[in-house]
């Protein structure tokens, strides 16, 4: 392969790329994402290669394996196009079907459609699908489009136009005045306004400058970063490139967990293939800009995400943060003027040059532009990436992409922004989702995690849940954080024991306020919102744990399992479940559970047919507990 | 060359650019407490003890006055409502950890006889991780021969095997250490000829 010279050249290449796909008819796309690969979809890819094989059909169909689809739930996701035909948990087994079928007769086989919840209808095309209807897929949309280690993939479909548009047609001044009135923000969780980042270390002296891909997604549930820079690499390098020549910087970085061992290799792959075709090196386009990426892996601390530490961590030290008052963007990677931006954020930058700051400021609201991407996980029907324009409500996002809440279950909660982000409850349901209106309601935007939680799910639990895992992977530098963290762990799992008082509840309070105004990174400033805004939504529930019950019957300690006598057949099933062999009682007489050794595991009440077996709390359990004795 | 003036606790200071709070503040004889600060060391910011309200263009803010480097007309305030209650908690949590160290007399300042919070086991050394030991080996020994291990409240001062075979001979970093952590430390290599931590060291570089 030659270099690409100049950006007609690109242009040139893109023709000749699109002249050559067009021989073939169609095109089977396979989602290989990591949620799809663990439902095997690379056997499922195997399967598509053999059958076409057989067929004669390899030179008339394409196989693509895609990056991450969104849809994850439905895995693994096949699209035919050109009539975008969408397959859903397609096994091998399906395969010998969906060519002999779908591709040689056009038939649609309604088994692998997707049934719409509300309607029991099937949908054949993949933009029908309630999921993907009601999002607005800008910067995730490609992932299913390319062939994820294919760089000719990315150029057909407009790759590193951006860039020679960049670097033909703008001058660094004007790529950045570009994106500062795009109002781009950052999509790593601080919603810091990118343009103005950019401009700090434009300015700011010394030299080298360096621009850094942070895709060191820690958040539990969250992996958008992942799904992108394992799927479209690419549209990742290209962002960096544009941002490296707005800036005047000629070394970047891409900071990649190692437990992300996809993204790893894709980035790897692109990197050189960038590098073969001379977009990355010298010159490039014949522009006169030079620029070279490295890959850097991180070695798995959720805490090296944190701009100062992951620098930190590069330099070969310790990943740890560093105070930040004199700013990264002036003095940041080995002291010199530094800027890191999330994945996301520059992923969205090629389509800013190639549209305009104005059709981008069209999406989203008025301080929050373009899309976000959020893994809406948990206690939801759909659950998988979706990308939606800034703005939209809560209830928009959880319903009507996300189908509802399964098993006629009712909405309690929705933890949005990782593990220090807040839990909203249903009367903030109409929220729009943006920067500011989730701060306004003690959570935050995060890295776009969005847990949904049911009625049964236990507010003081989850808590505990999530300060446990700030606790867990605090760097224990800093004495509010590291000391702070445990003791409120420990707070909280004596009110989950039922062991804690009022003033105890007043003591995390107080302690909360000192970890968040007294914490020298945002790990610990944070750490408190999962409290916080549960005490401010679901102080009743913290209340009732005081009491000694949990009104949602989660926390182990304070419930007891009961089988209701008038309601037992004496059937057996709960006796043959019972993992520790504690339930008694005659073939059809009333069973018993001894409390004394049950281990609350649940078993029983999975196993009962009769909803004879009852999970107890607080004064139930109280009441049945005195009527035991008595009588 | 004094050529930056703010006020510290309402005394007009003039100090020079690049000094930090804390240091501008210790030569107007403002004293602020610190378990990790060292002037011939690089600011670190873990203990927080020194955090100060600072006021600039009308806003006001809580920073790490060891880190906070002086600005023009910057107002600080060491001994706020809200300063002071961060440093009683944080007493309370090193009590916490133990009965002894540095942090007992700020305890005795701040009028703290007891914590409200407990551990069921304490850790045998009354060490606050305040870090005077590793940066004083890493950047005036240049030796990093003390290191950190351990994340968390696992977090821990260990010596590195090998290179702290000659620590017993040194001993400079007891001086920085108001634990008598170091004595435990470095006793406790010398006892055992470094041989089981270096073949843990060894096995886990």
């Amino acid at each position: 392969m030659n270099k690409l010279q100049s950006a007609s050249d690109v242009e040139k290449l893109r023709k000749t790329l699109l002249n050559l796909k067009n021989n073939k008819k169609s095109c089977i796309s396979i989602c290989s994402g990591t949620g799809c690969h663990a439902y095997s979809s690379d056997k499922v890819v195997g399967a598509f290669e053999k059958e076409l094989k057989k067929h004669n059909l390899e030179n008339e169909v394409e196989i693509k394996r895609t990056g991450c689809h969104g849809f994850c739930e439905k895995g693994p996701i096949v699209v035919i196009y050109p009539e975008e035909i969408c397959y859903l948990q397609v096994k091998v087994e399906d395969v010998q079907d969906i060519i002999s079928l779908t591709i040689k007769s056009g038939v649609i086989i309604e088994r692998l459609l997707y049934t719409d919840l509300k309607t029991g209808k099937k949908i054949v095309h993949e933009s029908d699908i309630p999921f993907y209807k009601n999002q607005t897929r800008l910067i995730f949309g490609n992932n299913r489009k390319i062939e994820s280690k294919s760089i000719d993939d990315y150029i057909t479909l407009n790759g590193y136009n951006a860039l020679a548009k960049a670097l033909s047609e703008m001058t660094p001044e004007k790529v950045l005045q570009e994106i500062k009135k795009a109002n781009l923000r950052g999509r790593g969780g601080g919603g810091f306004p990118a343009g103005r980042k950019w401009e700090s270390v434009r300015n700011a002296p010394g030299e080298p400058k360096y621009v850094i891909v942070n895709c060191d997604e820690g958040d539990p549930g969250a992996y958008m970063d992942r799904s992108l820079m394992e799927g479209n690499p690419h549209s990742v390098i290209e962002g960096l490139i544009i941002g490296a020549y707005a800036i005047g910087s000629n070394e970047g970085y891409i900071y990649v967990r190692q437990e992300y061992p996809l993204a790893v290799e894709n980035t790897e792959l692109a990197v050189k293939q960038a590098e073969e075709y001379g977009l990355l090196g010298k010159n490039i386009l014949g522009s006169g800009f030079d620029f070279s990426i490295k890959i850097h892996m991180g070695a798995g601390a959720f805490v090296s995400g944190e701009s100062s530490a992951l620098m930190s961590a590069i330099e070969g030290k310790v990943g740890e943060p560093r105070p930040k008052y004199v700013h990264t963007s002036e003095k940041g990677l080995w002291d010199k003027p530094t800027c890191l931006n999330n994945v996301e954020t520059w992923v969205n930058v090629p389509f800013i040059i190639n549209k305009g700051a104005d059709w981008f400021r069209k999406m989203g609201t008025e301080n929050s532009t373009g899309t976000k991407i959020f893994s809406l996980v948990g206690n939801v029907n759909n659950t998988g990436l979706v990308e939606v324009p800034m703005g939209m409500t809560l209830r928009e996002i959880i319903y009507d992409i996300g189908g509802g809440i399964p098993n006629g279950k009712k909405f309690k909660a929705v933890q949005t922004g990782g593990p220090s982000g807040g839990c909203i409850p249903e009367k903030q349901l109409d929220l729009p989702v943006d920067f500011d209106e989730l701060n306004k309601v003690e959570s935050m935007m995060g890295s776009g995690g969005m847990i949904v939680m049911d009625e049964d799910t236990c507010m003081v639990d989850i808590a505990r849940y999530f300060v446990k895992f700030l606790s867990d992977e605090s760097c224990g530098k800093c004495i509010p954080c590291r000391e702070g963290l445990r003791h409120m762990l420990r707070i909280l799992n004596s009110i989950t024991t039922g062991k804690a008082t009022e003033s105890d509840i007043k003591l995390l309070e107080e302690l909360s306020a000192t970890i968040q105004a007294a914490s020298l990174c945002a790990l610990g400033q944070t750490a408190p919102n999962p409290v916080l805004s549960t005490l401010k939504y679901f102080r009743k529930e913290y209340e009732a744990h005081l009491r000694g019950e949990c009104p949602a019957k989660v926390c182990k300690d304070l419930i007891q399992y009961y089988i209701n006598p008038e309601k037992c057949k004496g059937c057996g099933l709960c006796i043959k479940k019972c993992p520790t062999g504690v339930i008694s009682g005659q073939k059809k007489g009333v069973h018993t559970i001894d409390v004394t050794k049950c281990i609350k595991c649940g078993a029983c009440l999975e196993a009962c047919n009769f909803d004879a077996v009852l999970k107890l709390s607080g004064k139930d359990r109280k009441k049945i507990n005195e009527q035991v004795i008595g009588g | 060359m004094s050529n930056i003036s703010l006020t510290i606790d309402g005394k007009n200071i003039k100090a020079e650019k690049g000094t930090t709070i804390i240091q501008a503040a210790k030569n107007a004889d403002i004293d602020i407490p610190n378990l990790c600060h060292d002037d011939r060391l690089e600011p670190y910011g873990a203990c927080r003890f020194c955090m100060v309200e600072i006021e600039k263009n009308g806003w006001k803010k809580l920073v790490a006055s060891c880190c906070y480097p002086i600005e023009e007309g910057l107002i600080v305030n060491t001994k706020t409502e809200k300063v002071k209650n961060i440093r009683k908690m944080l007493i309370e949590l090193l009590l916490a950890v133990s009965p002894s160290g540095s942090h007992t007399s700020l305890a005795k300042e701040y009028g703290i006889k007891e914590s409200r919070f407990k551990l069921e086991t304490p850790p045998e050394s009354p060490c606050d991780l305040c870090g005077l030991c590793v940066r004083y080996c890493a950047e005036i020994k240049k030796k990093n021969a003390v290191c950190f291990v351990g994340r968390g409240v696992n977090r821990s001062v260990a010596l590195v095997p090998g290179v702290s075979d000659a620590c017993s001979s040194c001993r400079e970093c007891f001086d920085v250490c108001d634990a008598g952590k170091m004595v435990y430390l470095v006793d406790m290599v010398q006892d055992i000829s470094c041989s089981s931590l270096k073949s843990k060291f060894y096995q886990n570089p």
